[in-house]
């Protein structure tokens, strides 16, 4: 194997026969140096190759007049300590459902590149702790970065999760990338219908093979939210600011990535967090669903042909033509301020919905609701058939159109199901709150 | 305790005190800060504050497994102190990247470009392409949990007299935070320090005694000055020596700030590492076999102590536990480096390992109110002889039983001989136990930043523009500029040197008074306390401009300077006007000189221009460090002039 080389410098790696890994000589008139040789970046050049010296160091060697040579190589003694699973039945059974992202992720020294790798295993693995707080089930369910999860994933993580509540766990947590992890989450919430224990989704925004990984604290207290919690919903757990100490649950409908990189760069918006977890106790916010009673109703078929649109400043009315003519079912508006729209997009709009595409209006505000009848051109639009998505962040209204438009063809029954409350998405009230972010 | 002296005679033959000997084997490592604008992967500036910080957050960091599936030892041994780590920063000057908050901005160019100049100056060879490593440091000195460093250049020398010292390899790194306070639970860092750029460099085991290293570090330490781009003063530049003697180990002595203590710090470590070898002898002799770390409680034995220690640890719910190290009866008190035993060895181990906050030992005791009777009820309690040495803490009963282990552990490495570890320095040049030697597989590729190649252009550049290195400089100062031996010497030495020569060539100034003004005068200014550095350079080239049109009296310099420094952001006229300097208006000053010639007309007259020295004293008794003194001469010799010409009165 001999990852990442390409060009003159893999030429000159498959003449002598070496493979990544392999202990080399490497010398030209100035230098002689003996290491191994180190994969290397598909992005960087054809003309240096990579050794990991005696003292640790990688240093990359240019390979005009280099010659190479291959080294017996000693084999490696060091393994790494067994592991023994603990195995508890009397504490809680939880499920780990593992997807991928950063929080199941180390650093590659194939490629040298952080990769999904971590299994659900490895992951109990790094954190013996896990199986003081329950007894737990592992399933490798996908292996994706977040960037690259699509709409029918969530409907076999809503299946996976059936599945381990039926075998009898008492929460679910799911490792998930941070990028699309609200997506997810909102997702789960309209497609585990009476959900009877909590879901937790759980991801780090710094990789687990770092010793500062967030992905320690955020996955233990996962476990135990999944374990303990008394609510039955689905939950997004990450870190309540920078320091390592205090974990929020947000609900799966109200949360939203609101920073690059930051620990606590989930925020609930327009909403109260569900939770706050802290010195291994779980403080409640308000109003929840409550563990226990009834049997979970799958409903996990997402409508994919659904488009969010973003409204700005010469946004030209055109870039409609092609959502409409290639038959998509469904479009989440991102209008300015209270939901609105330039007039010069209300033709395209008009001729959308006449298509029998179902429009829903949010806000690029994130914070507050939509009121389109404020102005006239709100109400112009109203009048021609946009759902105003209420205090709905954009993209739960778009998750949750998908969600409404896999389960009914009706129009009537479209809009009814788009503006009732399913899963705590939406409400009548805006509370008067301290907005927890950054 | 005079104990060791009665014992010396008994069983060990004198301390081996001895500098010079070509077994002993010495490799320096020099840390430098280098005095870049911004930090090494973000674009925060390169300072260090004292105020109250702006915010602080508690992080833990987790061991992670290497590459090699290796989980390392040092990494391990921080790990299991479990402690939370605490980092202070400043909303202005530290950013999302110190905080692990946000992944590395691009490797900063300028401080590659300094490293490069380095590595040239010191004959190395530079890689043809720069990889960032990830060093795995969890002892919390960085938020990641690593450091990150790339290795620049390799396989250099530089000659100390005949001999040729090799310069193994030079790395930039980042610095780490700022230690604050320690506690067993918290650890508290300041977050100004991390980043900061600095170069490592590794000189070979090719230094045989003390002094050369010495030499050698002072002579790297000014090849470093020559760049101009170092920082300076405390802490600005550490030194970490490598040091072993035949059939030792190596050792590594952490932070040596002082180059003044290298030498001491290498003699008093060639000396432990000699008694330690003659300690293993008397072991062997003893017939003595690795000791049991069989923890025994006797709090019973204790429990009517009058012991402080003991008393207050049981008081709190402790226990004294104790361990027995057979045949090593005596040997605790052997004296292993200047007032420091054996015994303290152990106790250092206890120490880091568990956390107590020392060991009693039967070498030392009776004392600290522990009496002859505990000490009997302690013997039988562990069945040890005379020939044995009990060692005992009182503490909590599993911080204890931690501690006792490693003493346990140090102890049987005494039958080996010295123990590989990292050592701290004392401010008298002795060393105490700091952690066990770092394995080596410890180093990760740091994914988040490029790597970069050091292309030909950069390297030709580079080779043009070479500092002057400062012996060369003094040589150029004493012919161009004609300052004596001592005055180009200081100031090349000194941070103003390019300053010096910019102003001396662009302001045609007198070399010397410049030169004499930064090196006296300003440092004078420095002893006194004052805030040099806050003056700007400008600042400083307009008082030695307007000294040298006679605005200013050269008196005065200091003065100005002084309200100056302690007025930041004013204008040197505010400084004059402030201090009633050059406030005195030239009606007045002509007046006042008219007066003065006046009444001394006769005496004028009577001795000439020997008249004019008394005259000008009287006058600078009134106008010193308010009017030049070339000034005040003028118009005193134009006065009298004006008077002996015969003006009508
Ligand atoms: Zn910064």
């Amino acid at each position: 194997m001999v990852s990442g080389y390409k060009g003159k410098v893999l030429e000159l790696i498959k003449k002598h026969g070496l493979e990544v890994g392999d202990r080399v000589l490497a010398k030209n008139e100035r230098i002689s140096f003996s290491g191994i040789l180190m994969p290397r970046s598909e992005l960087d050049d054809d003309q240096h190759l990579i050794l990991k010296l005696d003292d640790g160091y990688n240093i990359g060697l240019s390979i005009e007049g280099l010659v190479v040579q291959k080294l017996p190589s000693e084999e490696s003694k060091i393994s790494p300590p067994p592991f023994e699973a603990k195995s508890n039945p009397s504490l809680p059974k939880v499920s780990i459902i593992s997807t991928g992202g950063t929080i199941a992720s180390k650093v590659d020294y194939r490629t040298g590149a952080v990769s999904p790798a971590l299994s659900a295993r490895d992951l109990y693995q790094s954190v013996p702790e896990l199986g003081d707080l329950a007894d737990i089930r592992t399933e490798i369910l996908l292996s994706v970065l977040s960037e690259n999860i699509v709409p029918e994933n969530w409907g076999s993580m809503a299946r996976s999760v059936s599945n381990h509540i039926k075998d009898g766990a008492k929460g679910v947590v799911i490792t998930h990338g941070t990028d699309t992890m609200g997506y997810t989450a909102a997702a789960l919430s309209f497609a585990l219908s009476n959900l009877p224990v909590p879901v937790i989704l759980v991801g780090s925004q710094r990789s687990s093979d770092r010793p500062s990984s967030d992905a320690y604290l955020n996955l233990k207290g996962a476990v135990f939210a999944a374990a303990r919690a008394p609510f039955a919903e689905v939950g997004v757990l990450m870190h309540g600011g920078s320091s390592d100490s205090s974990l929020v649950v947000h609900r799966g409908t109200r949360v939203r990535k609101l920073h690059t990189s930051r620990r606590d760069a989930f925020a609930s918006v327009n909403a109260l967090p569900l939770a706050r977890v802290q010195d291994g106790k779980i403080e409640t916010y308000g109003g929840y669903r409550r563990r226990g009673g009834g049997e979970l109703e799958l409903k996990a078929n997402f409508e994919e042909d659904v488009v969010l649109i973003k409204s700005f400043p010469g946004v030209p009315p055109d870039i409609f033509d092609p959502v409409i003519h290639r038959g998509f079912r469904g479009i989440v508006l991102e209008g300015t301020g209270l939901g609105h729209l330039p007039e010069s997009l209300f033709p395209s709009i008009r001729r959308a919905i006449q298509s029998g595409l179902t429009v829903v209006m949010a806000s690029q505000c994130l914070y507050g609701r939509v009121n389109m009848n404020v102005y006239s051109t709100g109400r112009e639009l109203l009048n021609m058939g946009v759902i105003p998505a209420g205090d709905m962040l954009p993209e739960t209204a778009l998750v949750k159109l998908m969600w409404v438009l896999g389960q009914t063809d009706e129009p009537e029954k479209i809009r009814e199901l788009f503006l009732k409350n399913i899963a705590g998405e939406l409400s009548e009230r805006s509370d008067f709150i301290d907005v927890e972010r950054g | 305790m005079n104990g060791h002296e009665a014992f010396r005679g008994r069983n060990l033959p004198a301390l081996a005190v001895e500098s010079v000997n070509h077994h002993i084997k010495v490799g320096i490592e020099i840390h430098q800060q280098l005095d870049t604008p911004k930090k090494l992967f973000c674009g925060c500036p390169t300072v260090l504050r004292e105020e109250d910080p702006h915010f602080s957050i508690l992080r833990r960091l987790k061991p992670t497994y290497s590459e090699l599936g290796d989980l390392d030892r040092a990494a391990l041994f921080e790990s299991e102190r479990r402690r939370t780590f605490c980092y202070q920063g400043y909303n202005d000057t530290v950013c999302l990247v110190e905080l692990d908050e946000e992944p590395p901005h691009d490797l900063n160019r300028d401080a590659v470009s300094i490293s490069l100049t380095v590595a040239a100056l010191l004959n190395m060879t530079p890689v043809d392409e720069i990889h960032v490593m990830r060093k795995i440091v969890i002892d919390g000195s960085n938020t990641t949990g690593f450091q990150r460093t790339a290795k620049i250049a390799f396989d250099g020398w530089l000659m100390d007299g005949e001999e040729r010292i090799t310069m193994q390899s030079l790395c930039l790194e980042e610095d780490a935070a700022r230690k604050i306070s320690d506690t067993p639970e918290m650890m508290t860092y300041r977050l100004d320090r991390l980043g900061i750029p600095l170069v490592e460099i590794a000189t070979g085991p090719d230094i045989h005694s003390g002094e050369q290293a010495e030499r050698v570090a002072l002579q790297l330490g000014r090849i470093l000055k020559a760049t101009g781009r170092m920082k300076r003063g405390l802490g600005t530049i550490r030194q970490d020596l490598n040091i072993s003697i035949e059939g030792g180990t190596r050792i590594e002595v952490k932070g040596v700030q002082e180059l003044g203590l290298i030498s001491t710090v290498v003699e008093y470590e060639v000396t432990r590492q000699r008694n330690l070898l003659l300690l293993r002898e008397e072991l062997k002799r003893r017939g003595v076999t690795a000791p049991r770390p069989k923890v025994v409680d006797v709090t019973d034995v204790f429990s009517s102590s009058n012991g402080k220690v003991i008393k207050k640890a049981l008081e709190s719910g402790g226990r004294v536990q104790a361990v027995l190290l057979p045949g090593y009866g005596g040997l605790l008190k052997t004296e292993l480096q200047p007032g420091r035993r054996f015994g303290m060895e152990l106790s250092d181990h206890a120490k880091v390992f568990g956390g107590v906050g020392g060991i009693f030992h039967t070498d030392e005791l009776p004392a600290y109110g522990i009496t002859e009777e505990d000490l009997r009820g302690l013997r039988k309690k562990v069945s040890a002889t005379e020939n044995d040495a009990v060692v005992f803490v009182a503490a909590e009963a599993a911080v204890g039983s931690v501690a006792l282990n490693a003493v346990v552990m140090r102890a049987s490495e005494a039958l080996k001989g010295v123990p590989g570890e990292v050592r701290a320095f004392n401010p008298d040049g002795t060393t105490h136990f700091m952690r066990p030697m770092p394995g080596s597989a410890r180093m990760y590729p740091e994914t988040d930043v490029p790597s970069i190649v050091v292309g030909a252009d950069l390297l030709d550049k580079i080779r043009r523009d070479l500092p002057e290195l400062l012996e060369k400089r003094t040589e150029r100062y004493i012919k161009e500029y004609g300052l004596s031996k001592d005055l180009a010497a200081l100031i090349v030495d000194s941070p103003y040197a390019i300053t010096f020569e910019r102003l001396v060539k662009s302001d045609g100034l007198a070399p010397s008074f410049v030169a004499a003004t930064f090196e006296y005068t300003l440092k004078m200014l420095k002893r006194e306390g004052i805030d040099v550095e806050s003056l700007e350079e400008g600042q400083i080239r307009d008082v030695l401009i307007r000294v040298h049109k006679g605005e200013v009296a050269k008196e005065a310099v200091a003065e100005i300077f002084r309200w100056l420094a302690s007025n930041r952001g004013r204008s040197i006229e505010e400084a004059t006007r402030a201090l009633s300097l050059g406030a005195v208006d030239t009606a007045a000053l002509k007046a006042a000189v008219a007066e003065l010639v006046g009444r001394n007309m006769e005496r004028i007259r009577r001795d000439g221009e020997r008249a004019l020295s008394p005259l000008m004293g009287d006058l600078m008794k009134t106008f010193r460090g308010k009017v030049g003194g070339k000034v005040l001469h003028e118009l005193l010799k134009e006065e009298i002039r004006r008077r002996l010409e015969g003006a009508p009165r």
